[in-house]
């Protein structure tokens, strides 16, 4: 016999980035009952991902923004539980996750009256030769991972794709120390500089932007430049040098490290599961952060990719919706910011000419080393997925999906449960550990 | 200075600060964290928990995020075959 406790909560937020924090603490400060979850090992997202090293290096200072808001959740109310990853839902009022520790995993079961998503977005990878050797990462991946310990001092590194993430990136990796040669950005001048223009209108972010730039001084920062080879060393096994062009000339720089995201594509995933409807790639919501499932709101950037302050705003119009107070107040700082969101879509926009980045023997799915040629005689996902096993792996499509909906233009399908894997033991361990629910009561349910 | 821990990566000892992620002290010592199945090396590349490709073997567990997982005292990694 199989017993999983479960956990009751009036509102469940999954994600504490700055759209959930945003969420719980509106939420829990009028008087719901909050829990919220999050799969990473400490609350802040990845805008606001935090050093888990204690060291003093220059980036590694929290941010006092991140800071005041991570109190003021601990003061709300709201209890957090990190390292918890959601692998299915359903809209009745029931979430699973499972839990990773050294010593192996376990499952956790929440029953909700609202829902809250704010499962924030991840970076987009686009194909090129050599984009799989050891030595090239995603430009927030390499922010992550130093942030996780990982010394970057004194490596040459170059810093590539698209996005305001590169610069925040570039000048971060600068700050601990990297030799950043090159930032390049894929959009071209011309359609960058309508943004740049337009952030006037947004003091803060420009001022931010222009610090990082004022940082990046011994860097060359190329537009309308992209990374079309990632070259070997002479063992074959990691990164050696960066093949680049700007559409006429194409060039090789030595690096140790390559650092390329284009931008940023929503988690959708669970959105998908519960049945929301969606507007194009995001989750459609009404003005109080509502999805097509009554109880079910969404908040940052599933919604439309706009950023920090975008989620926060998002965020606190569903938190204080599910306590059913006014958010009236919030709403024009909600449309100012989806505008930018909408500039920022405009100006990032890919350049055609990075869908004939992949040669044919080129690995598309890096789970299942499907590869660019073992696709052309496909029309869609089941297909390929049947004939290949392209997006099959254990991510789940998350990266090749958004990657081939760029090449070959191919939407997604269906999601199913798990939305991560889990080991088979770990959904059906008795859990014999007595946990307290929000409520203080206990719940044992018996399958 | 800060604190530091011990644990084996592919049977060599080495010593990290607390709160390095596995996937860092991975890429510390230049060892793939798996070989992918038409027997690539790989390493991290979201540093998110989202592409997988950091996941090795963890006290003798197969396929564990290593992004998302601190180093703790003695534990034993090795890449993920």
């Amino acid at each position: 016999m199989i017993s999983t406790k479960t956990k009751r909560t009036e509102v469940l937020v999954v994600g504490a980035g700055p759209a959930g924090i945003a969420a719980a603490t509106a939420a829990a400060e009028n008087g719901r009952s909050v829990i919220v979850l999050d799969d990473n090992l400490t609350a802040g997202g990845q805008i606001w991902r935090g050093a888990t090293v204690e060291e003093s290096r220059p980036s590694h200072r929290s941010d006092p923004q991140k800071q005041r808001a991570i109190e003021r959740l601990q003061r709300s109310g709201a209890q957090l539980f990190s390292g918890h990853c959601v692998y299915s839902a359903d809209a009745s009022g029931t979430l699973q996750t499972s839990q990773e520790s050294a010593s192996g995993t376990s499952t956790e079961q929440f029953h909700f009256e609202q829902l809250i998503l704010a499962t924030g977005a991840r970076e987009r990878f686009l194909p090129f030769p050599g984009w799989t050797l050891p030595g090239v990462f995603g430009a927030g991946g390499l922010q992550a991972l130093v942030k996780g310990g990982y010394p970057i001092a004194g490596k040459r590194v170059i810093v590539a794709g698209t996005g305001p993430l590169l610069l925040a990136v570039a000048a971060h990796l600068v700050e601990d120390g990297a030799v950043v040669s090159h930032l390049l950005e894929q959009a071209p001048l011309a359609q960058l500089a309508p943004f740049a223009a337009s952030l006037w209108t947004h003091p803060a972010k420009l001022i931010q932007g222009a610090s990082f730039r004022a940082k990046l001084w011994k860097t060359s920062y190329r537009t309308g430049c992209w990374v079309v080879d990632a070259i070997a060393a002479s063992d074959g096994q990691k990164l050696a040098a960066v093949r680049m062009t700007d559409g006429t000339r194409t060039w090789t720089e030595p690096c140790d490290l390559l650092a390329c995201g284009y931008h940023l594509v929503p988690n959708t995933e669970l959105a998908a599961l519960l049945g929301c409807r969606f507007s194009g790639s995001f989750v459609q919501v009404d003005d109080t952060q509502r999805t097509s499932l009554p109880n079910v709101f969404c908040a940052g950037e599933p919604t439309g990719i706009a950023g920090l302050d975008a989620a926060l705003v998002q965020g606190e119009i569903a938190g204080l919706a599910c306590a059913g107070r006014s958010y009236a107040s919030l709403q024009k700082r909600a449309a100012t910011e989806r505008t930018f969101g909408d500039r920022m879509e405009k100006a990032f926009a890919l350049r055609p000419e990075l869908r004939s980045l992949p040669r044919p023997e080129t690995i598309v799915c890096r789970c299942e080393d499907v590869r660019f040629s073992n696709l052309h005689n496909h029309t869609g996902w089941t297909d390929a997925k049947l004939q290949t096993r392209c997006g099959m792996g254990p991510c789940q499509g998350r990266v090749c999906g958004p990657a081939i909906e760029h090449l070959l233009g191919w939407k997604p399908v269906s999601v199913r449960q798990p939305l991560f894997p889990v080991p088979i033991e770990a959904l059906c361990a008795q859990d014999e550990t007595t946990e307290i629910n929000n409520q203080n009561e206990l719940i044992e349910e018996k399958a | 200075m800060p604190e530091t821990i011990s644990l084996t990566i592919n049977h060599a000892r080495k010593q990290v600060a607390r709160g390095t992620t596995v996937a860092a002290a991975m890429l510390l010592v230049q060892q793939p964290s798996r070989v992918s199945v038409t027997g690539e090396p790989r390493t991290a590349l979201c540093g998110m928990g989202i592409c997988f490709e950091c996941r090795a073997v963890v006290n003798g567990v197969l396929h564990r995020r290593t992004c998302q997982l601190l180093c703790e005292q003695d534990m034993a990694v090795e890449t993920n075959p």
